[in-house]
């Protein structure tokens, strides 16, 4: 008899091992779902499977009476365009601060001290403030973001940048590089797949201001959406948003670190 | 002999309270293979940071054709230190390529058209003299040590200093490829006409190549305060013609004794 910390399990194993929770939750709920309805067909606490499909065809499929839209995908435009806008913004800032803190001393002693402090504000605290200063519109929820995950960002790229060894300064110095040529040609692009990573890392948090914006102010949006209808408890939409959400994140998570792998082969080997 | 090329006027160099080198003294002339070998902390790798510019002495001068060495690594000194010293997001070729494109003032170091052809050229000549003509497109995470000290000493050649360092270059190879390391960094000598500093821990390395030896060691000794007194040149032989006895007697004082070294071994001065 091995001791448990010594049971690994095969890949095949370890596949349906990872599959098993996903399923008996799956099987969970439908059950409970059952239930419910058994009792009382108009429950809308846990509609069942079918409910949901109906109530995601319609906002999908069908133009809205409202607009002529179909609801789900101009909410999940507009959603993931606030997202990419905000995050792509904060990878910018985050990656041009980051990179000269990290690599000029000068800049780091003038500025790291400031960073710290800002990256303590709690960004839904100022949420207020944008509204106040930037009005309802597209760009305080794209601002909420940037703010929220930049400094981050930021503070990573910093932190990656000095990480790389001081011996590649000093043998890029002997080459004849400049202080320019050394960011460009020997920090950045080592730089680059820690920004991707950095930016994974931060999307959670992302989409934790994307969905509270919308959800306070918004006309579309897949947090708008959510918010909307949880007035009229309809959760066989909630609960297929929240689904379609994840389906999201997981996707992007995916595509970023395969794009990771695929333009910076070296990454990651000493 | 002509005009001394680096000139080292009662070298000193502390640290807060401890005294790395004292009373350094030494005249060097250009086409020299000066090896310094010496006890663990024993200020060797410090002087050849003093010449490298990214330490200054504390006291005393140290002269470059008569004027102060710069007081940060340029283009006249390479360097090929036991590690770190290649590009790790760079192809072999891209490694040498880019320090070509260092020597140029342009604002990023790329090179393009007629001198991007020029240099990928002549850094393909230079890397199959080194002996990694069949490995250019590799990364240097898929090279072995020896591999990678090769192109080290390929980028720093292509960048034509008059001076080049070595720190422990060869330290962490198997001692078969040593002896090739070894025909290779004397072949560059020769042919480059280069002024050669290399530190080494390998006494034979040291008797082996080169024209000169320095054994870097305390003159005085203070048991209660080990870090009263500094290092300086002990003896400053020319290779060939060592006798026996004075040999073991050197192997003998740079191996350092159990108990008296024990804290210095763990400690070494940076």
């Amino acid at each position: 008899m091995k001791k448990l910390i010594n049971y690994t399990p095969t890949p095949v194993n370890r596949t349906l091992l990872g599959l098993l929770p996903f399923v008996l939750l799956l099987l969970l709920y439908m059950a409970s779902s059952e239930a419910r309805l058994a009792i009382n067909p108009s429950d809308k606490l846990l509609p069942s499977l079918g409910q949901m499909g109906d109530a995601m065809y319609r906002l999908a499929f069908e133009p809205s009476r409202r607009k002529g839209e179909l609801v789900f995908w101009q909410d999940t435009l507009s959603s993931l365009g606030r997202l990419g806008a905000g995050v792509g913004i904060a990878a910018l800032f985050g990656l041009t601060i980051g990179l000269l803190t990290g690599a000029l001393p000068l800049l780091y002693s003038f500025l790291a001290p400031l960073l710290t402090v800002v990256s303590l504000i709690p960004p839904l605290a100022i949420l207020p403030i944008l509204f106040i200063i930037i009005g309802l519109g597209e760009s305080s929820k794209i601002t909420l973001i940037a703010i929220g995950v930049a400094p981050f960002i930021a503070r990573d790229i910093q932190r990656r940048t000095q990480e790389i060894p001081s011996e590649q300064l000093v043998k890029a110095q002997t080459l004849g590089a400049s202080t320019l040529q050394i960011l460009v040609r020997v920090l950045l692009p080592q730089v680059m797949p820690k920004l991707i990573d950095a930016v994974r890392l931060s999307l959670g948090a992302g989409w934790l201001f994307l969905i509270a914006a919308e959800a306070i102010s918004s006309t579309d949006g897949l947090g708008y959406r959510i918010f909307l209808v949880r007035r009229y408890m309809s959760m066989d939409v909630i609960l297929p948003y929240v689904a379609w959400i994840t389906l999201l994140a997981f996707l992007i998570d995916y595509l970023l670190a395969a794009l990771n792998k695929r333009l910076y082969p070296w990454e990651g080997k000493a | 002999m002509t005009e001394p090329f680096i000139q080292a006027l009662n070298v000193g160099k502390t640290y807060g309270q401890d005294r790395i080198l004292e009373r350094v003294n030494a005249t060097v002339h250009q086409g020299e293979f000066i090896t310094l070998v010496g006890a663990s902390g024993c200020g060797k790798s410090t002087f050849l940071k003093m010449i490298l510019g990214i330490e200054q002495p504390s006291s005393g001068e140290l002269l470059l054709n008569g004027a102060p060495m710069p007081n940060e690594p340029g283009p006249d000194r390479g360097i090929v230190f036991q590690q770190y010293s290649v590009f790790p997001h760079m192809t072999v070729l891209e490694n040498v390529v880019a320090a070509k494109g260092f020597q140029k003032a342009s604002l990023s170091g790329y090179l393009f058209g007629k001198e991007k052809r020029q240099a990928r050229q002549e850094a393909s000549e230079i890397l199959h003299q080194v002996g990694l003509g069949h490995a250019l497109t590799r990364y240097p995470h898929e090279l072995s040590g020896g591999m990678k000290q090769r192109l080290a000493i390929a980028q720093a050649v292509i960048g034509k200093p008059k001076i080049l360092l070595l720190d422990e270059p060869f330290g962490a190879l198997d001692p078969g490829i040593r002896a090739d390391m070894h025909a290779l960094i004397l072949d560059v000598w020769r042919q480059h006409k280069l002024t050669i500093f290399m530190v080494t821990h390998d006494l034979k390395e040291g008797f082996y190549l080169g024209t000169r030896l320095w054994v870097f060691d305390k003159l005085r000794h203070d048991p209660h305060a080990p870090n009263a007194y500094g290092a300086s040149i002990t003896y400053d032989l020319p290779v060939g013609a060592t006798a026996d006895d004075l040999y073991r007697e050197i192997d003998e004082q740079i191996r350092p004794t159990p108990i008296f070294n024990h804290h210095s071994e763990l400690t070494e001065t940076p």
